[in-house]
C-alpha cells in the first residue's frame, strides 16, 4: 500500500479476473449480486467445486446488492428463520478476515421500536423466542431507548409515541459494495469464472429432463448443475426451464441524505410507522421505505412511498427534518406468500434456486451463500435451510415470518 | 405515483386511490376441497410475476369500491388498458397496436 501511495495509485492489479467463457463447467451460478458471489466461494472454499462460472447479465452487485439499506440482524421469530440469519450473522463476525477483504461489518445495534399494545407484545415474544434459540435481543424501556439513541423523540405528545424497542446488539450493518467485492476476489482467486455482461436466455435440458447448459448473450455454456440466485428476476429465468415459481416481483426504495458529520448511532427500525435509518460511514443517512404495491421490474417507484417514509422520519427524530436527500433508488424484490426465502432443489435434476430473500436478503448474504453451496455441492440441503423448499407451499408447512411480523415488510 | 383509469368511474385517478390486488383471471376451484395440495397451492400461491405484459386486479378503494382488471406493464410500469370485472382477457396484440407507445413488450420477456 505504500508502495502505491508513492506512485500515484496506478499499479493496483484488477481484483477479479474476466476470462472467456469455457465449453462448460460443473456449476453455473446465475446473478453475481452478493448471495450468488457467496455461493461461489462457499463451492470452492469448503466444497472444493471450482469449475464454477457466475454469469451476470450487468455488473456485478448492480442489482439488490448495491441498492438495499445494509442492515444485519438475525431477531427472527420462528426457529427455521433463527437458525438461517443467525447462521450469517456468526459468518459476518469473521468475514472481512475470512475473505481477507474489510466489510466493514458494523455490530452497531438494531433496535426496533414499539409504538402500540400490540407492538409491545409482539416484540416481546419475540424476544423470549430470540433468547430459547441463543439469538441475543433485549427490551428497553423509552429512556433506555433514548438513552442508547440520542436523536430519538420519545415524546408523549409524538404522532405515535415510542412505548418501548427491542435492541439486537449484535445487529447493525456492512458495506454492501465491498460483500459483493470481496466474495468476488476470494471466489476468483480460487478459480472461479466470473462473467459479467453476459445475459442467460435460456436454460437446455437433456432427454431425461437434467439441465445441459444455459444459452446466454455469448452463445451457450454447458452445466452439469445450475444455480438461480436472479432475485426480482428469478420467475423469469425459473420461466426458461418451465419451473413456476410462488413468487412476484416489486419495486423496493430507499434514499439517502447528504452526508453529516456522525450523528447517528445505530440502526433504528419501525414497522408501525414504517420507516429505518442509519449513517453510513460516508456520513449519508441511509433511510428504507416500504415496497411500492404493484408488481413491477421497473426497478423504480412512486414518491408518495418515500414522502410516507420521510413523514415518519421526521415524526421520531425531529433534528432530522430540515435535512435534505441526496438520492433515492429502487430495486426489484422478489416476495414469498410466507416472507421467508426458497433455498432448495427444483422439480428439474440439477436445478437449484435461492430466493425469495423479499425486502431483507442482504443481511443473510454470508449463510444463504454458505446453505446454497452446501444444497448444490451435495445435492441435499444442509440442515440450516431443510426447511425452505419450494414443496412447503404444497404441504403447508409454511416458515410465516409475515404473519409474524417480525420484519419491515 | 400511477395514473390509473377506473372502468366504473371513467376517469383517471392518482394511485393513492386504489388498491392493488393481485393477479387477475385466476378462477378459484369449484370443489375445492376435493383438489390435491399441488393444484391447491398452484391456486392460491403461485403466480405467474411476468416480466412485461400482466393481468391484474386493482380496487379503487377510495373511490367506488369496486374491483376491475388491468393490462399493464411491468417494465414501463405503463397501462395498456383497464376494463370491468367480468369482462373477458382483451386481445393484447390489438390493444398493444391502439396503444403502440405505451405497449412496449419488456426486454426479455417470452
Amino acid at each position: 500500500m505504500a508502495r502505491e501511495a508513492m506512485r500515484g495509485h496506478k499499479g493496483w492489479g484488477q481484483q477479479w479476473g474476466s476470462p472467456e467463457p469455457r465449453g462448460e463447467y460443473d456449476v453455473i451460478i446465475i446473478g453475481a449480486g452478493g448471495h450468488g458471489l457467496a455461493t461461489a466461494y462457499y463451492l470452492a472454499k469448503e466444497h472444493g467445486v471450482t469449475n464454477v462460472a457466475v454469469l451476470e447479465k450487468g455488473w456485478l452487485g448492480g442489482g439488490n446488492t448495491g441498492r438495499n439499506t445494509t442492515i444485519i440482524r438475525s431477531n427472527y421469530l420462528y426457529d427455521e428463520s433463527a437458525g438461517l440469519y443467525d447462521h450469517a450473522v456468526k459468518l459476518w463476525e469473521n468475514l472481512s478476515q475470512d475473505l481477507n477483504y474489510n466489510v466493514m461489518y458494523s455490530p452497531r445495534g438494531v433496535m426496533m421500536l414499539a409504538h402500540n399494545v400490540h407492538d409491545v407484545q409482539v416484540f416481546k415474544r419475540h424476544i423470549h423466542a430470540n433468547r430459547l434459540n441463543g439469538v441475543d435481543n433485549e427490551w428497553l424501556t423509552p429512556e433506555q431507548a433514548k438513552e442508547y439513541c440520542p436523536p430519538l423523540n420519545i415524546s408523549q405528545t409524538a404522532r405515535y409515541p415510542v412505548m418501548g424497542a427491542a435492541l439486537q446488539r449484535r445487529g447493525g450493518t456492512a458495506r454492501h459494495d465491498a460483500v459483493a467485492w470481496g466474495y468476488a476476489r476470494a471466489a476468483s482467486d480460487r478459480g472461479v469464472h466470473i462473467i459479467q455482461n453476459c445475459e442467460v436466455t435460456g436454460i437446455r435440458r437433456g432427454g431425461n429432463g437434467q439441465v445441459t447448459g444455459v444459452e446466454t448473450s455469448r452463445g451457450f455454456i454447458g452445466a452439469k448443475k445450475i444455480g438461480v440466485v436472479a432475485a426480482g428476476n428469478t420467475s423469469v429465468v425459473m420461466q426458461m426451464a418451465d419451473v413456476r415459481m410462488p413468487l412476484e416481483s416489486f419495486p423496493l426504495q430507499a434514499l439517502v441524505s447528504e452526508p453529516v458529520k456522525p450523528c447517528f448511532p445505530c440502526v433504528v427500525m419501525s414497522n408501525t410507522v414504517h420507516a429505518y435509518i442509519s449513517q453510513s460511514d460516508k456520513g449519508e443517512l441511509v433511510i428504507g421505505a416500504g415496497t411500492d404495491q404493484y408488481t413491477s421490474y421497473s426497478q423504480t417507484g412512486g414518491l408518495h412511498i418515500i414522502q410516507h417514509t420521510l413523514d415518519a422520519i421526521c415524526e421520531m427524530f425531529p433534528m432530522f427534518t430540515r435535512m435534505r436527500m441526496l438520492r433515492s433508488w429502487g430495486g426489484i424484490v422478489d416476495v414469498t406468500p410466507d416472507r421467508s426465502p426458497i433455498i432448495a432443489r427444483t422439480p428439474v435434476s440439477g436445478l437449484y434456486v435461492n430466493c425469495g430473500w423479499g425486502t431483507g436478503g442482504f443481511k443473510a448474504t454470508p449463510g444463504s451463500g454458505h446453505v446454497f453451496a452446501h444444497t448444490i455441492a451435495n445435492d441435499n440441503p444442509h440442515k440450516i435451510n431443510a426447511g425452505y423448499t419450494i414443496e412447503r407451499f404444497n404441504s403447508g408447512r409454511l416458515i410465516d415470518e409475515a404473519a409474524a411480523a417480525a420484519v419491515a415488510h | 405515483m400511477l395514473l390509473i383509469h377506473c372502468p366504473y368511474c371513467e376517469e383517471e385517478r392518482p394511485e393513492l386511490e386504489f388498491r392493488h390486488a393481485g393477479e387477475a383471471h385466476i378462477a378459484r376451484p369449484a370443489d375445492i376441497a376435493s383438489i390435491s395440495d399441488e393444484d391447491f397451492a398452484q391456486y392460491f400461491f403461485y403466480r405467474d410475476n411476468p416480466k412485461g405484459l400482466t393481468f391484474e386486479r386493482w380496487r379503487h378503494i377510495h373511490g367506488c369500491a369496486r374491483f376491475f382488471n388491468a393490462v399493464r406493464d411491468t417494465v414501463s410500469d405503463k397501462f395498456v388498458t383497464t376494463y370491468k370485472t367480468g369482462e373477458p382477457k382483451p386481445d393484447l396484440a390489438e390493444a398493444a397496436n391502439e396503444n403502440k407507445p405505451q405497449a412496449k413488450k419488456g426486454r426479455g420477456s417470452k
